[in-house]
């Protein structure tokens, strides 16, 4: 288990809650992390450096978007109410903002997987033309000439020349700190509550019908998959445009099903509204279309999985156990 | 570790042991480095290459200008006379080579006093370093710094070899070919990673030693980069990023480069 206690000054009397930091912690029922801690374990500095370099909007072209405007906490890391996020200029990007909860066990990042390391991810949205639109190399030079950022680094880092890799390793620090383990499913897990009987139903019948891809407790397996939506307006053939093989077109990272509350629209599109309307895809909607996953095939009637309708509003239910309000209210994660 | 760590002894150890043996002239002391610069000397054919400025014809007869042309260079590694290989600290070994900065034309290795017969390299940069923690990714490779220019964020990956430049051909009116893909870190991908071997006999072996200077004059031909192994044209392929044609402009531009003398 991968524990890092940073205790500080508990002296001080005031906000005694401020004078200690206690660093990554693994649920105990969570897999190990799949985050290299090793090589850049989470100090109360670089945490509190990575905050403030997410929630800055220095890190794009004209200082107007940081990265917590489409990672929002109020929406669970997400970009609410927009199908497809948009970012500088009001420009459309052509997927979703996925969740930045429980980052730590990711194992690799985008809908399309095509970054494979946590700390290079930043790289693409503040570079690319849609998302941040600047370039690196002035996001550093900006930081570097700030009033504060160089003495938080020597802080952090213990150099007050900001680093390619001190500057990621820092919001690599924050991320990993966006633990989603307070829902009342948690609090089940834990021996600290109990489902109701329609829950506890739900639950069941999630484990049959839904947990070979959205494996518990992170309710993602972490793969790709082609879950038979239709090709979208973007063309967008997701996994393949990293792999080029045919074998990945139509394929997207299975999403973790925590938060469902507050992270609509789903799918990487923004396509569906609604929980009712995502049990409506799986059991009527599949478009049976090249690598559709084998799991939407078992039914010999028809594509997709069957659900019974008080079978959904248990379902439901069960879901809505996943929702983490003290993810959305925890201070230490907020912008200051 | 230790697979790879116990030939390099092994490879010191025989060549140190060489300075004793008669087939190794005596003016050669291999426990001492010495500096030997690789230059490469881009061409378009007969003429030298000048970007924006130089018109040039492929083997399919387009015309076309080069406002780019930038590649990896990596893992460096020499024969010496007697078939004892060196390979150079892969730390000390990333270069990139940009026709717009004449300052990288020429990269220098420190290499053990000796004669050499061959010359071998890494066109681009290792799977195993495109899959490094970002600590390990300075200079060249800094993909916010100086490899920013080189470096795929959305799929991440270094760029090995970037051309641009306008042509008529092209029904956009340029051309842009960036060529990467180290082979996927989950999934098996495209993998453009090549190591050539650059017979250096033919045309004068270089002879290092640690009171001198010693320069291999490369050639890299950019039109081989068009029919190297097989011809295209800038009409059918105008751009190849992330493609499954990059394949075969990287076949291609492995019939590049040559070697044309050597000064020692």
């Amino acid at each position: 288990m991968i524990v890092f206690l940073f205790a500080g000054v508990v002296a001080c009397k005031k906000e005694v809650i401020d004078s200690y930091f206690i660093g990554f912690q693994k649920p105990a029922y969570f897999p190990e992390p799949t985050y290299r801690f090793e090589n850049n374990p989470v100090t109360k500095d670089g945490f509190e450096l990575g905050r403030k370099l997410f929630y800055d909007n220095l890190l794009s072209s004209n200082n107007t978007i940081s990265c917590g405007s489409c990672h929002i906490q109020t929406s669970a890391f997400t970009h609410h109410g927009h199908k497809t996020s948009h970012g500088i200029f009001d420009q459309l990007g052509i997927r979703n903002s996925p969740s930045i909860a429980n980052i730590a066990w990711g194992k690799s990042f985008m809908w399309d997987g095509g970054v494979p390391d946590l700390d290079l991810q930043p790289i693409a949205p503040i570079t690319s033309p849609v998302e941040m639109g600047d370039t690196m190399a002035n996001v550093l030079r900006k930081l570097q000439n700030h009033q504060q950022y160089p003495a938080l680094f020597k802080k952090a880092f213990g150099s007050d020349n900001i680093s390619t890799a001190n500057f990621l390793k820092a919001l690599s620090q924050f991320m990993v700190m966006c633990i989603s383990n307070n829902s009342k499913y948690d609090s089940v897990m834990r021996n600290e509550a109990s489902f109701t009987a329609d829950e506890a139903e739900g639950y069941t019948i999630f484990k049959q019908k839904c947990n070979d891809c959205h494996k518990e407790p992170l309710f993602t397996d972490e793969s790709f998959r082609s879950n038979g939506l239709t090709l979208n307006a973007a063309n967008d053939l997701g996994r393949y445009f990293i792999t080029l093989n045919e074998s990945d077109k139509f394929k997207f990272k299975v999403p973790s099903l925590r938060n469902l509350e507050y992270t609509t629209p789903y799918m990487h599109d923004g396509r569906i509204y609604t929980l009712e309307g995502v049990l409506n895809h799986y059991q009527t909607g599949i478009e049976p279309r090249q690598n559709l996953d084998p799991l939407l095939l078992q039914d010999p009637v028809r594509a997709g999985i069957r659900f019974l309708p008080e079978e959904k509003t248990k379902l439901i239910q069960f879901l809505n156990t996943l929702n983490d309000r003290y993810l959305l209210t925890n201070k230490m994660l907020s912008e200051q | 570790m230790k697979k790879i760590f116990i030939p390099a002894i092994a490879v010191v150890c025989i060549m140190t042991a060489c300075k004793k043996d008669n087939n190794m002239p005596s003016e050669y002391d291999s426990s001492k480095k010495a500096a030997l610069s690789i230059e490469f000397d881009n061409v378009a054919g007969a003429s030298d290459l000048a970007l924006t400025t130089g018109s040039y014809t492929n083997p399919t007869g387009e015309t076309f200008n080069v406002t780019k042309l930038k590649y990896y260079i990596s893992n460096v590694k020499l024969t010496n006379t007697n078939g004892m290989e060196y390979v150079v600290p892969q730390d000390s070994c990333y270069f990139l080579i940009d026709e717009s900065d004449e300052d990288t034309h020429e990269p220098v290795v420190r290499i053990p006093e000796g004669e050499y017969k061959s010359l071998t390299f890494t066109i681009g940069v290792d799977s195993l370093r495109n899959t490094k923690d970002i600590s390990q990714r300075t200079g060249v490779l800094d993909p916010t710094g100086a490899g920013a220019d080189m470096y795929w964020s959305w799929n991440s990956g270094y760029i090995f070899f970037k051309m641009e430049g306008q042509s008529a051909a092209s029904a956009m009116g340029d051309y842009q070919y960036h060529i990467g893909l180290y082979g996927g870190m989950s999934t098996a991908t495209i993998n453009n990673v090549k190591t050539i071997t650059i017979d250096l006999t033919s045309r004068g072996t270089p002879k290092v030693k640690s009171t001198k200077s010693t320069n291999v004059h490369l050639m890299v031909d950019i039109l081989k980069m068009f029919n190297g192994t097989s011809n295209f044209s800038i009409a059918a392929r105008p751009m190849v990023m992330v493609d499954p044609f990059s394949a075969t402009i990287a076949d291609n531009y492995t019939k590049m480069f040559s070697h044309d003398h050597t000064e020692n």
